[in-house]
């Protein structure tokens, strides 16, 4: 071990021992980037009406339109090429996905270490209100929320994160108490320092790992709802079709053997969260004391 | 003992209260429930006579009152739908979610702890690993996705099951059942199967963990010595010590099943309490949203009181401990 590594350079070091994670960690980077580079890299604008034809609707893949492409993946219900339709689709599912993590993050990181630090009665009130939600399905919780809020990717969003702060308050607050109780947090505490410099500088640090570990299972999990809530019917407005709701517009024309519409949408959505969760249980794993070497 | 069980029993009515009111202004203060009753061309007159009539002009506490004063009678209200009383409509659609939702809680964790106890026993041998990669995915792959899947193969594709519906029934006391013909049984499959998937995965982990770490203890080791059979070990011994967490999780599991059946009835068109959900939902039917939300609560909450007693008996850390 040479001394001047950093620790992401550590890190690095050990997650490139799991050639699978790697190859997990490339697919999320690429999709990632054909997410944001959608409107340069898709065949056609899928919401460009002047574009579409009804006359290239439901076509299979390998389909040439009048717009003299092929359709490699072949065409929807509107006649949008699916591949386009796709790429945009995954756009906004993974803006999604990351938008709810990041919030429930830091309103639940804020929630379990403010539990952890202050003590008291509003320890026991903060916690057991995220205890009772744990028992919860989060899948109800986010259903109910959405058909209350209405059709909107703010409320979309506000009703994910409602449903997901929880975990990130109850890993927060777990790695914090254990934390608190250590002499360095009440070494700095014995300095002039003020609670929010020990709470920025010292507490939320050394509590990162174990919320990280957890952020990535949870966006992977929100993306997966939030296909769920559009695959129900309840999620984003039908301007805005996430992959959830690719798949249930496709849904009705599986039963005439029309597989390709929603199948795509799905590989897509499907390999964005396997991925996800490999690179999530490698990291997991390198932040797990138990299985140091 | 009996302070503990009075000291939860009293902590779940507080939380069933807490629920009702968060429940009854989520689903009530909300939006404006009158549009969906009155038709959008009636006189202002029929219209402050229903707003009168339904109780919509007293403050929301009062409503409140009202509301839980009926609950309490056993008066869910009427559906703005289909105009019946909310439980009997409830209650007509219940048994069809139990027996999905019992029969695959049921099979997965048959299915599951013998899969993880393979699986822990044999760690190394390529049918465990490719019992783990199975579920890995179960745990990743929404489960609308393989509902989807599942129609596509066997229903499109091969035509051997059918794709939705509840098939043949038979009544018993008068209430229908499709598992007990060939045809609902056939029904059935696809659904429970979707539906179990999940469970399945967890089962499978949990029951290959603990397995991993019992075969190292003494108790085991004394009972080879004894010259006890590999088969009677695992049965009688094995299978005893990783029962507990499986049972809690079984009872755990069994609420949340109930919820994701929400998914599975949708997509499989089966005639249960969680199809009646998605489409009260769609259409704003409060009453039943309410009833059905009430409902799962009071599960839930009878549920994880029943799992705090069992531990309680089981471990007497748990009675005196009982702070957060």
């Amino acid at each position: 071990m040479s001394a001047h590594r950093t620790p992401f350079g550590w890190f690095w070091t050990e997650f490139y021992e799991n050639k699978v994670a790697v190859v997990a960690l490339a697919v999320v980077a690429l999709m990632i980037l054909l997410a944001v580079f959608a409107p340069v890299v898709s065949p056609q604008d899928p919401y460009d009406l002047a574009n579409l034809s009804l006359l290239d609707a439901r076509r299979a893949p390998g389909f040439v339109g009048s717009g003299g492409y092929t359709h490699l993946l072949g065409t929807d219900p509107q006649g949008r090429d699916l591949l386009s339709a796709i790429l945009y689709g995954l756009r906004i599912s993974i803006q999604i996905g990351l938008a709810a993590g990041f919030v429930a993050l830091s309103i639940g990181a804020s929630l379990g270490i403010l539990a952890a630090y202050l003590g008291g009665r509003l320890e026991v009130l903060i916690m057991r209100i995220v205890d009772l939600q744990l028992s919860f399905p989060a899948i109800l919780l986010a259903l109910v929320l959405v058909a209350l809020l209405g059709q909107g990717k703010g409320q979309l969003i506000g009703a994910l994160v409602a449903a997901q702060y929880a975990y990130f308050a109850r890993t927060a607050y777990g790695a914090a108490k254990a934390e608190r109780g250590k002499d360095y947090i009440e070494a700095a505490l014995a300095t002039p320092l003020s609670g929010r410099v020990v709470i920025w500088r010292h507490l939320l640090p050394n509590c990162m790992p174990p919320l990280i570990v957890v952020a990535t299972v949870q966006i992977a999990n929100s993306i997966s709802l939030e296909a769920t809530l559009s695959f129900l019917g309840l999620g984003l407005p039908v301007t805005e079709p996430s992959l959830g709701m690719l798949i249930s517009n496709g849904f009705p024309y599986m039963m005439s053997g029309r597989y390709w519409i929603s199948v795509y949408p799905g590989v897509a959505l499907i390999i964005l969260i396997v991925a996800i969760n490999i690179v999530g249980d490698q990291v997991r794993d390198q932040f797990n004391p138990r299985l140091r070497r | 003992m009996l302070g503990f069980v009075i000291q939860r029993f009293l902590q779940a009515l507080v939380v069933m209260a807490v629920m009702s009111v968060i429940v009854f202004c989520g689903v009530y203060a909300i939006g404006n429930p009158i549009d969906i009753v009155i038709p959008p061309d009636a006189t202002q007159d029929i219209r402050e006579e229903a707003i009168r009539r339904l109780g919509l002009d007293l403050p929301l506490w009062e409503q409140y009152f009202i509301f839980v004063g009926n609950l309490l009678q056993g008066d869910l209200g009427r559906s703005f739908v289909f105009n019946i009383p909310v439980l009997e409509l409830i209650a007509g659609r219940l048994p069809a979610t139990l027996e999905l939702v019992l029969i695959s809680t049921v099979t997965a964790t048959i299915l599951g702890v013998g899969l993880g106890i393979y699986a822990g026993y044999r760690p190394d041998s390529w049918v465990s690993k490719t019992i783990m990669a199975v579920s890995v995915l179960g745990f990743s792959v929404p489960s609308f996705w393989v509902g989807l899947i599942l129609i596509l193969t066997f229903a499109v594709n091969l035509s051997w099951m059918p794709a939705g519906g509840r098939g043949e029934t038979v009544e018993i006391l008068g209430v229908p059942w499709s598992f007990l013909t060939l045809d609902g049984l056939w029904h059935i499959v696809l659904p429970a199967l979707n539906l179990a998937l999940f469970k399945l995965a967890m089962m499978i982990r949990l029951a290959r963990a603990g397995t991993r770490e019992i075969m190292l203890t003494d108790t085991i080791k004394f009972a080879r010595a004894a010259g006890l059979s590999e088969a009677t070990i695992l049965r009688r011994h094995l299978l005893k010590m990783i029962s507990i967490p499986i049972i809690t999780v079984f009872g755990l599991e069994l609420g949340s099943t109930l919820a994701f059946a929400v998914v599975t009835e949708t997509i499989f068109s089966w005639p249960g309490v969680g199809k009646l959900i998605i489409d009260s939902i769609a259409v704003l039917d409060r009453p039943v949203m309410v009833a059905y939300l009430l409902l799962v609560a009071l599960l839930f909450v009878t549920i994880n009181f029943v799992v705090d007693l069992t531990f309680a008996l089981i471990d007497p850390r748990v009675r005196k401990g009982a702070g957060v």
